[in-house]
């Protein structure tokens, strides 16, 4: 069999790609795109339409990983964005404000933006800021935040009435009208896509776990983010199973012998992505697990797009099923579910200056796992898109420190 | 209360204290409010004393919180969650938190952990203010509340209470808005430091002994023979959430400042008129939330967008200047600048960026900085 991952790698590399070239494409022809943000996003009532979507965040995350962020970041400060502002915004502000073409003529000015303001209060800024500077129409969909066990009823008729209104946006925008039918069909594609997205977080209860599910889900979330509702997005799941599973089979994994099965919290330090992750395949380590995997959608524990009714599971999932929209507490739920199925060592914290919305509170979390459950936790600080905030020798330092001693606690425990 | 020291000392008396005499009095359990705003009338009709739990200033050390919040988090989050660390809130039947950013949300979770005792509650507020969903979507939010608050009081909220409270608060809000009205006319007449204690003291005060003070404030400066400085008339944006220490609003007047209008407590100043007194009172409080709710950076409204908002109060309130002035790590007021600051230059309004922390006990530095504005501004 190949090397590990290349397949999965590859075919995510080409679905995005296609995903490009069309809003390039777009760009040119002035077809339909809308702006849209990822948690819990309501993709499939945009391709109801034909309208692609454009997702900032990726932008975001692109120009970070590419290490182009700071000249961007440095930019946006000069319009007033303050140094303590999210990093995600200000790169793709100082990115997209302000230049004759936006985007450099390969991401197309949207046609309207509509904010699916899941659980980060920093998106509705975002999305206002683009609204103002490119001159483009808002469409926001409030999303209350889960405040008990179950969004009450009252929370999805106001979502499901905001959807409807969205409806009448597209309709407005495109010339065309609604299809309950084509949206059914989006719904079980999105479905068939969560089967595998399922299936591959699964895979990784193996020991060894055939896949990283922190520094590679990066692979699967394009995919089921972006591509959502698409034959492309099953078409995808279906290879990053079949190797998977393949790799399971063989007992292999993303590196020779697994020896520390972790769960990591929070978004990866994009600028330095490969630095990060060596320091961890040093010690041979290895994710079992991710929360920042789910920003998008928790589909790991059964949700799916429902054709039957299309409306209310898109609702459902813009307010339940996703970490976004959830919780504090209800992240330690999904964190310590992860470590007891997973069966994982320990818990990773990386905390980043710009997400408040990941990192406010996590010393809290720190202290209920390490101190309450007692899992051995580590909680390491830098950043997701500014370069500034990365101290590669520190971090080193931090995570050698760690594995030491969780390896002499390993040594301990097998003599007792 | 007798208010037997001029109004402003009694009021700045009240805010020294702290929450510690609300905690201890014998006639309504208190509950914490964080900011921006609270239904407060549904807190009062469950028998309960609303307070601002707004953090705790200089006041107090942080030992506990930081281990918590790291050190890009505002202050007042951790001061909030340090009083409760080393159980001085104590006495406190719970507290509300609500969608005004990710810090404060993720503060509630923080809360609900360590303190099980407290009755924790989160109030998602629309910020989709556009057509007759959000109204009835509110309605079933405060109603979800009011059930929670009335399993933990023993008790029925009915909507009688709800009203009467909504009668309570009309009376300190309608004082609050005259006293501010007297300012914007005659600044010279009420100074910022006077108001700011004012207004503070009703989120540790019941709505009627808040009102007496108002009242009586209102006559004294209403009998006052001012005279009018050369100032400058500005008006301070962005410290809706934590609260600048008074210092820091001296030091603005001193280094030649007359505020003319501030968003300081904002959620206690929250309507642009009565709560109206009609019947169905949880839903006069949702309307009313949505139809005259101030704009701050916490909330959308696609119908009263806030950069349009602050040139229109600029305009009313006869300002020549904005003094923007988020707290330190605030995101929202942060991210709100950029698009303040556009319209302000658009509009031809100067500006100046004034960062506070709660904490901050030396102000130097901000002196020289809004006295070089000042005098640019006087001598142009
Ligand atoms: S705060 Fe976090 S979730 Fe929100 S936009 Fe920034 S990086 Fe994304
Ligand atoms: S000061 Fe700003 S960031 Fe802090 S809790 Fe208040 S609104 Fe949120």
């Amino acid at each position: 069999m190949a090397e590990y991952g290349t397949a999965v790698h590859e075919a995510s590399r080409k679905a995005m790609t296609a995903w490009y070239d069309r809003l390039a494409a777009a760009a040119k022809t002035g077809a339909p795109t809308a702006y849209l943000m990822i948690s819990g996003n309501c993709v499939e009532i945009l391709r109801a339409f034909d309208i692609e979507p454009v997702f900032p965040e990726v932008n975001a995350l692109q120009l970070a990983i590419r290490k182009q962020s700071l000249p961007l970041i440095l930019k946006a400060e000069e319009m007033g964005y303050s140094s303590d502002n999210c990093a995600y915004v200000k790169a793709d502000a100082g990115f997209t404000f302000g230049e004759a073409a936006p985007g450099g003529g390969k991401i197309p000015k949207p046609t309207f933006i509509v904010c699916n303001f899941v659980g980060c209060n920093v998106y509705i800024k975002w999305f206002e800021h683009c609204s103002e500077f490119l001159g483009v129409p808002l469409t926001m969909i409030d999303v209350p935040f889960v405040r008990a066990e179950r969004p009450s009823d009252g929370d999805v008729r106001y979502v499901v009435a905001q959807l409807k209104k969205l409806i009448a946006d597209c309709e407005k925008a495109t010339g065309k009208k609604f299809d309950i039918d084509r949206l059914r069909e989006i719904c079980a594609l999105s479905a068939k896509a969560e089967d595998g997205w399922q299936r591959c977080k699964d895979l990784c209860k193996n020991t060894p776990a055939p896949m990283d599910a922190y520094f590679d889900a990066i692979n699967l979330m394009g995919p089921i983010n972006v591509l959502r509702g698409t034959q492309d997005a099953v078409d995808f799941f279906d290879v990053a199973v079949r190797e998977y599973e393949a790799l399971v089979a063989a007992k292999r994994g993303p590196i020779p012998v697994e020896k520390f099965r972790i769960v990591v919290e929070g978004p990866p330090p994009y600028p330095f992505y490969r630095q990060f992750r060596d320091l961890f395949a040093a010690w041979n380590a290895v994710a079992v697990q991710s929360t920042y995997s789910t920003v998008g959608g928790i589909w790991e524990f059964g949700f799916r797009h429902d054709p039957k009714n299309p409306l209310e599971s898109i609702a459902q999932q813009m307010l339940m099923e996703n970490l976004c929209n959830r919780s504090l507490l209800d992240r330690y739920k999904q964190i310590r579910r992860y470590v007891e199925e997973w069966k994982a060592d320990a818990l990773v914290i990386h905390s980043v200056k710009s997400c408040r919305l990941f990192s406010a509170g996590q010393g809290d979390m720190r202290d209920y796992f390490a101190n309450e459950l007692g899992v051995p936790t580590l909680l390491v600080e830098s950043d997701l898109e500014d370069p500034r905030y990365y101290a590669q020798a520190m971090m080193k330092n931090r995570i050698d420190a760690f594995f030491e001693s969780l390896e002499h606690r390993k040594l301990l425990r097998r003599a007792q | 209360m007798e208010i037997s020291a001029p109004a402003v000392e009694q009021a700045k008396a009240v805010v020294a204290a702290g929450l510690a005499p609300a905690l201890k009095r014998s006639d309504a359990p208190s509950f914490g409010c964080f900011p921006v705003y609270s239904p407060y009338e549904i807190i009062r009709a469950a028998g309960l004393l609303p307070v601002g739990l707004m953090g705790a200033g200089a006041s107090i050390d942080i030992v506990h919180a930081d281990a918590r919040f790291q050190s890009f988090v505002c202050s007042i989050a951790k001061t909030s969650l340090e009083l409760g660390l080393q159980k001085r809130l104590v006495g406190m039947e719970g507290a509300v938190f609500h969608s005004i950013c990710d810090v404060a949300r993720n503060l509630a979770s923080v809360f609900k952990r360590n303190f099980p005792g407290m009755h924790i509650e989160y109030i998602h507020l629309p910020q989709n203010a556009a057509g007759p969903e959000a109204e009835d979507y509110l309605v079933s939010e405060y109603r979800r509340v009011m059930a929670g608050l009335e399993a933990r009081m023993g008790r029925r909220i009915d909507d009688a209470a709800v009203a009467a409270a909504i009668r309570e608060y009309n009376r300190p809000r309608r004082l609050m808005r005259e006293l501010y009205a007297m300012r914007a006319k005659e600044p010279e007449r009420i100074g910022a430091a006077e108001m700011f204690p004012l207004v503070r003291a009703g989120t540790m005060l019941p709505p009627d002994e808040h009102a007496r003070i108002l009242q009586v404030a209102k006559e004294e400066f209403t009998a006052r023979k001012p005279r009018r400085m050369d100032r400058v008339k500005v008006v301070v944006e962005g410290a809706f959430c934590e609260q600048p220490p008074i210092g820091l609003i001296e030091t603005l007047e001193g280094a030649g400042c007359y505020v003319v209008d501030d968003d300081f407590c904002a959620g206690w100043r929250w309507f642009s008129t009565d709560v109206p007194e009609g019947p169905d009172p949880v839903r006069q409080l949702a309307r009313a939330w949505l139809e005259r709710g101030r704009a701050t950076s916490t909330r959308f409204n696609p119908d009263k967008p806030r950069h349009k908002d602050l040139v229109r109060r600029v305009r009313e309130s006869g300002a020549q200047a904005v003094l923007f002035m988020p707290a330190k790590f605030c995101e929202p007021a942060l991210f709100d600048y950029v698009v303040f600051r556009r319209e302000l230059e658009k509009e031809n309004i100067p500006h100046l960026m004034v960062e506070f922390e709660e904490k901050m006990w030396t102000f130097e530095r901000t002196r020289g900085e809004v006295e070089t504005f000042v005098e640019s501004l006087l001598f142009d």
